[in-house]
C-alpha cells in the first residue's frame, strides 16, 4: 500500500518580496504588478514523482535549496502543488523544528495540549497520552513550569516526545534528530526502531549521512528540484557524497 | 477535522490567549476595564464638560459605547500581526488557520462580557437597573459582533500576509472608525447628510444596539437586523478573501 505519492509534482514560490513594496505602489502599477508575480517565480520541485511505501522509512537527501523541505510542506499539506498531484494516505505528524508551535509563556504540559490540538487531536485525546508523553521526555520535574524556563534540549525532547505519542501514521522529520543530549538521542533511535517494527511510514531530511544510513530503507536524492537518484542507502549516499566532492574540487581548481 | 477536534481546538487556543495575556501581570483584569474606564473619563471631560455634548448621564452613555468599541478596535488592531505571530505554526502544521483569528477575537470578546458589570455598576449610581431584556439582547448582539469583527480581523490579518504596509492602515482606519461611530455621540445629533454616512458604517447599529439595550434595556428588531446585515456583509468579505489566500499563507510567511 502507497502512503505517499507523488505524481509529476512542480511547485513554484512567486517573488511575493515585489509585492511587499506596499499596498500604493502595487495598486497603482496593478497590470505591471500582475506581470511581474507571474515571471517572477522561482523553481523549486520540478516534475518530481516518487512513492513511499507504508511501512518505510525513507530519506530525502541533497543540498541547501534542492526542494526538501518543500516536499515535506507537500505532504504535510500546509502548501499545494502547482502541477501534479501528492497523494497522502494517514495522518501525519510533523516532527516540529526546535519551538516552532510551541508557546513560551505556556507550561510545559499545557505546550501539549496545545501541540495536541494542533495536530488534530481532541483534548480527551491528548489527556489520554498526557502521563506517557511526560514520562518520555523525562520532564516530570518542570513540565508546570513556564517552557521559557527549559533549555533548548529541553524543549526539543518535549517535541520529540509529543511527535511519538500521538499515534502518527506517517512522521515527517526535518533535520531534528541531532538535538538533546547522547542518551536521549539513544531513546530516539531505539523509538524510531519501534515506529519501523510498528509499520509507521516515515520520511526523514538530513544532512547527517549516518543518520540516513541507519535509518533508511531507501533514499531519494533531489538535486535543484528533480530526482537525482533514487535506491538503497548505501549506493545513493555514495554516488551522493562524490558528486558533493567532485563539485566542491571543481569549485576549487576553477578558484585557483 | 470533525466539530469536536476543532473545538477543542478552538478552547485550546482561547485559553492561550488569555494566559498569555496575563502572564506576570499582577493586576490582570483590572487592565481590561481600566482602559476603557480611563478613556471614557477623558471623553467625559472634554466633550461632557467642556464642549458641553447635550446626553443625559453622559458617563454611562461614553462606558456603554466604549467597552464594546474596545473589543472591535483591539481585535481589528492586532489582526495584522495573528498570522504573522504563528508564522512557524502556519509553515509547520497543517490546521484551520482561520482558527487562530476566532480564538484572538473570542478572547476579546470575553474581556468585554467580564466588563459587563462596571456598566451595571454604572446604572446601579445613576438610579437604573439592568433590564430583563439583556437575556435576549446580550447574547444576540454579542453573536453579532463577534461575527462583525471576525469578518473584518480575518480580511486584515490575511492580507497583510501580502500588503504588510495594511497594519499602518489598520491602525489608521481604527482611529478613523472610531470617530465615524456614535460612540462619543449619538447618531440623532448627526444633520442629515453625516447621518446617511453613519448608517453605511457597519459598526455604527451595533453600538447603538448596546447602547440602547444597555441604558434603557430596549432592543429595537430593525437595530438587530441591520447589525446582523452587517455581520454578513462582513462574513462574506471575510471569507472569500480568507478562502482566495489561505492555501498561499505558509509560502508568503
Amino acid at each position: 500500500m502507497t502512503a505517499i505519492r507523488f505524481d509529476h509534482v512542480s511547485k513554484w514560490y512567486p517573488r511575493y518580496q515585489s509585492l511587499s513594496h506596499g499596498i500604493k505602489s502595487s495598486l497603482l502599477h496593478l497590470p505591471e504588478t500582475l506581470r511581474l508575480l507571474k515571471r517572477e517565480r522561482i523553481r523549486v520541485l520540478e516534475q518530481v514523482s516518487f512513492g513511499v511505501e507504508k511501512g518505510e522509512t525513507v530519506g530525502l537527501i541533497g543540498p541547501n535549496g534542492a526542494g526538501k523541505s518543500t516536499s515535506l510542506a507537500l505532504m504535510a499539506g500546509v502548501v499545494e502543488a502547482e502541477v501534479g498531484q501528492v497523494i497522502v494516505c494517514g495522518r501525519v505528524s510533523p516532527l516540529l523544528e526546535l519551538g516552532a508551535g510551541f508557546h513560551f509563556d505556556l507550561t510545559g504540559a499545557e505546550n501539549i495540549m496545545l501541540h495536541g490540538v494542533l495536530l488534530g487531536l481532541t483534548r480527551r485525546e491528548v489527556i489520554s497520552h498526557m502521563n506517557a508523553i511526560i514520562a518520555f521526555s523525562e520532564l516530570e520535574g518542570s513540565i508546570h513550569q513556564p517552557l521559557r524556563t527549559y533549555s533548548s534540549g529541553m524543549i526539543a525532547r518535549l517535541g520529540f516526545a509529543i511527535a511519538c505519542h500521538l499515534d502518527p501514521e506517517i512522521l515527517l522529520i526535518d533535520e531534528i534528530l541531532s538535538v538533546g543530549d547522547l542518551s536521549f538521542q539513544l531513546k530516539c533511535n531505539a523509538k524510531i526502531d519501534e515506529f519501523k517494527r510498528r509499520q509507521v511510514t516515515i520520511v526523514l531530511v538530513s544532512h547527517s549521512m549516518a543518520h540516513v544510513q541507519r535509518l533508511c530503507d531507501r533514499v531519494i536524492w533531489l538535486e535543484k528540484g528533480k530526482v537525482t537518484g533514487e535506491g538503497a542507502p548505501s549506493r545513493i549516499l555514495e554516488e551522493y557524497e562524490k558528486s558533493v566532492k567532485l563539485r566542491h574540487a571543481e569549485g576549487r581548481s576553477s578558484a585557483a | 477535522m470533525n466539530w469536536e477536534q476543532l473545538w477543542d481546538l478552538v478552547v485550546i487556543l482561547t485559553q492561550k490567549e488569555i494566559k498569555s495575556r496575563y502572564k506576570n501581570s499582577a493586576l490582570g483584569y483590572v487592565w481590561s476595564v481600566a482602559n476603557p474606564l480611563l478613556f471614557a473619563i477623558v471623553y467625559y471631560v472634554v466633550f461632557g464638560q467642556i464642549m458641553k455634548v447635550p446626553v443625559e448621564n453622559y458617563a454611562l452613555f461614553l462606558m456603554a459605547g466604549l467597552l464594546p468599541w474596545h473589543w472591535l478596535a483591539n481585535s481589528l488592531s492586532a489582526a495584522p500581526n495573528i498570522f504573522l505571530a504563528n508564522a512557524t505554526l502556519i509553515k509547520k502544521v497543517r490546521f484551520p488557520r482561520h482558527v487562530l483569528v476566532v480564538s484572538y477575537v473570542l478572547n476579546e470578546g470575553i474581556h468585554f462580557v467580564l466588563s459587563i458589570p462596571v456598566i451595571v455598576g454604572f446604572l446601579l449610581v445613576n438610579g437604573m437597573r439592568p433590564s430583563w431584556s439583556w437575556l435576549a439582547g446580550v447574547p444576540l448582539l454579542l453573536v453579532a459582533e463577534f461575527l462583525i469583527v471576525y469578518g473584518m480581523a480575518v480580511t486584515v490579518a490575511s492580507l497583510n500576509l501580502f500588503f504588510r504596509d495594511l497594519e499602518r492602515l489598520t491602525a489608521l482606519v481604527v482611529t478613523v472608525l472610531f470617530f465615524l461611530t456614535p460612540i462619543t455621540y449619538a447618531s440623532a445629533m448627526a444633520p442629515g447628510p453625516y447621518r446617511s454616512l453613519l448608517s453605511v458604517n457597519p459598526v455604527a447599529a451595533l453600538i447603538e444596539g448596546w447602547r440602547e439595550l444597555f441604558m434603557h434595556g430596549e432592543l429595537s428588531w430593525l437595530g438587530v437586523g441591520s447589525c446582523y446585515l452587517s455581520a454578513l456583509a462582513t462574513l462574506l468579505v471575510g471569507s472569500v478573501v480568507y478562502w482566495r489566500m489561505s492555501p498561499k499563507f505558509a509560502e508568503v510567511l
